[in-house]
């Protein structure tokens, strides 16, 4: 991770432009450095290249480790622990383990999987990312180019790039 | 990427909204200083919590004997509040996961404040069954920790204790799924903030930006919370109707309970929505996106679940008479004739007879009729867990020990307590908080914004033809 990164970013003011523009970037072979916008924007990850999260594999790891977890412990408790008998079921009754594994395996994905969430995203309480504008969570769609080190060539080029796709804006910024 | 919207959608967003009238329509509020109508509920809310909290107080001090329960009726208003309670938080849960899955665009209106519903309903809920113990200061021993008594654990195989999993369970994961819903939307109020506000809602945000790779995260989790969420709640009021059903009282063991409970939590939950929506949308100015067909949706839902309601009521009576089994026919002969014929003829019409005007689209799409209408609903819900607990316990197998029950003005101080609680916490909620979710209302803008459908649908979808070559030719330049 570098000290500092110089920022170059276009700002747009419909996620029509956006997607148009990602598709000339494309086209350009111009290194994006991220995208940023308001809402979900569909049919824009592909564009981007960004492959399929994979957070509900871990939510289902989460999730068999919940079943296990409450499934085994009452069977050690009633079973070995301090084995007592209810209304003359048998100690190892297992139709009345499954509301609370079943309980106990959603707790465990949900909390898991937010928890790895805001973990991968770098986000939680406390964290400050730099914002590149404030209009980005309003109503701005942001194509964000990376330039430490680019020649005035190259940053005209991209700023030719935003210019030709329409962007409302274009700024610099050292985040 | 405007997608092509049916003509005969009716649209869920009026007033031709841009993406920034919508960050200023749903996000002022919370910049404003509060009016005098917020003021005054908001200071009547505390007053009736203060009262309730004294009651509570009371009780605990002086004992479950300041109620008027008795050897007969060990359930009174306390388990007829809890149940209400947790039955009213399930609407939340099915707005903002089921209607998910469903893919229904209207409940991008309702869902953040459907949800903060719930969860301030669970927390009225919880407080029941924890005073109701007694000796509330022993209530740790609910959970299954080592103790030195052994350790003697719990029993697992209680309904009792699957409801205490199943609420706490439903308690985490709705608040983890309203707040991950919240951090984008406190990035927008974040960023039109300065000064100590700007700080306190960097912190809430949690540092979110709207990266791409972030927000497809966020879809993707949010998916998958709403796939728990939708059997999670489902299981939440099975469990509570397991409560009564594994019991050997007649009334209470039936097999028709759990589907006859979710559907009535789901029936009283969609009535305190549309209560707290009505007035929400009129002193918030969000009728522009919690627009009549919103509430027709809702509507729609009260009319399907109070007729499931209403069925299972008639199965019961039925299967009661077809039984054969005279204890069986007695707690409905006692239901509906006995002493406390009132309660029952309050639980029928207002959720059997009442909900049927719904039929009408008029009706439906009616303001005064749909506030009415959710008041009632939620007094014949609770009408109806007081019939099932009070009525059937007061007329049990030994006529020597038959009682009546009222309550005492600890236990009614207790439930308007709750409700003082309930209002306090919503009250806060829609100062601090976007009530309507900011993000997800953008993202059906394109397909739901009244610029967009209706006779606007076929212009933009022909508009959109013609712009097709041009797009080509764009790319072809470069």
């Amino acid at each position: 991770m570098k000290e500092y990164q110089e920022v170059l970013y276009g700002l747009y003011d419909d996620e029509t432009d956006l997607m148009d523009a990602v598709k000339v970037a494309n086209a350009d072979h111009l290194d994006i450095m991220d995208v940023y916008s308001p809402f979900p924007v569909h049919g824009l990850d592909p564009l981007l290249g960004l492959s399929e999260s994979r957070l509900h594999i871990a939510g289902f790891v989460y999730g068999a480790l919940g079943t296990l977890t409450a499934f085994l412990f009452m069977t050690w408790v009633f079973t070995r622990d301090w084995p007592i008998i209810f209304g003359g079921k048998p100690y190892f009754s297992a139709p009345a383990f499954i509301p609370i594994s079943f309980e106990l395996t959603v707790l465990f994905a949900s909390i898991g999987m937010v928890v790895t969430f805001y973990t991968v995203c770098g986000l939680g309480p406390g964290v400050n990312n730099p914002v590149l504008d404030d209009r980005i969570t309003d109503d701005k769609f942001c194509i964000a180019f990376e330039t430490n080190g680019y020649s005035n060539e190259e940053i005209s080029k991209l700023k030719g790039f935003f210019s030709t796709t329409g962007a409302s804006e274009v700024n610099t910024k050292t985040i | 990427m405007s997608a092509v919207v049916s003509p005969i959608r009716e649209p869920l967003i009026t007033g031709s909204k841009t993406y920034h009238q919508i960050t200023e329509d749903i996000v002022s509020p919370t910049e404003r200083v509060p009016g005098k109508a917020w003021v005054a509920f908001f200071m009547a809310s505390v007053g009736v919590l203060s009262f309730g909290l004294f009651c509570i107080g009371w009780t605990i001090w002086m004992g479950i004997g300041t109620w008027d329960l008795n050897r007969t009726i060990g359930w009174g208003w306390d388990i007829t509040n809890f149940v209400w309670w947790i039955g009213i938080g399930h609407a939340g849960t099915l707005i903002s996961a089921i209607l998910l899955l469903f893919r229904q665009k209207w409940r991008t209106g309702v869902n953040r404040a459907a949800e903060a519903m719930t969860i301030f309903a669970v927390m009225c809920a919880g407080l029941f069954p924890l005073i109701h113990m007694g000796r509330i200061w022993l209530a740790i021993f609910i959970f299954p920790y080592p103790n030195t008594r052994g350790p003697l654990w719990v029993n697992f195989n209680s309904p009792l204790l699957w409801d205490v999993f199943a609420i706490s369970t439903y308690f985490t994961v709705s608040l983890l799924f309203w707040y991950t819903g919240l951090v984008p939307d406190f990035a927008t109020v974040r960023d039109r903030a300065t000064g100590l506000r700007k700080r306190v809602y960097s912190f809430l945000a949690f540092g979110w930006t709207g990266k791409a790779k972030h927000w497809q995260r966020w879809e993707a989790l949010s998916l998958v919370l709403a796939g728990l969420a939708t059997p999670l709640v489902l299981s939440v009021h099975t469990i509570v109707s397991f409560d009564f059903a594994t019991s050997v009282i007649p009334g209470w063991h039936t097999t028709i309970f759990p589907p006859y409970f979710v559907a009535g939590a789901i029936f009283s939950g969609f009535a305190m929505v549309l209560t707290l929506m009505l007035v929400t949308r009129k002193l918030l100015h969000l009728e522009d996106y919690i627009t009549i067909n919103h509430i027709e949706s809702m509507n729609k839902v009260i009319l399907l679940t109070g007729t499931i309601v209403g069925t299972a009521y008639l199965t019961e009576l039925f299967i009661a008479w077809y039984s054969g089994y005279v204890y069986e026919q007695f707690a409905f002969y006692n239901r509906a004739l006995g002493v406390y014929w009132w309660s029952y003829f309050g639980m029928m019409a207002c959720n059997v007879i009442s909900p049927q005007i719904f039929w009408f689209k008029k009706m439906r799409r009616s303001i005064f009729v749909t506030f009415f209408m959710s008041i009632f609903i939620n007094i014949g819900m609770w009408f109806e867990r007081f019939v099932i607990i009070a009525t059937t316990l007061a007329r049990d197998y030994l006529p020597s020990s038959w009682s009546y029950y009222v309550p005492t003005w600890v236990e009614i101080g207790i439930f308007i307590g709750t409700m003082g609680l309930f209002f306090v916490l919503y009250l806060l909620f829609v100062r601090v908080a976007p009530v309507v979710a900011i993000a997800e209302v953008k993202s059906i803008l394109k397909s739901a914004g009244d610029q967009y459908s209706k006779e606007n649908a076929r212009d933009n979808y022909n508009k959109m033809l013609n712009e097709k070559p041009h797009h080509d030719e764009h790319e072809h330049a470069h």
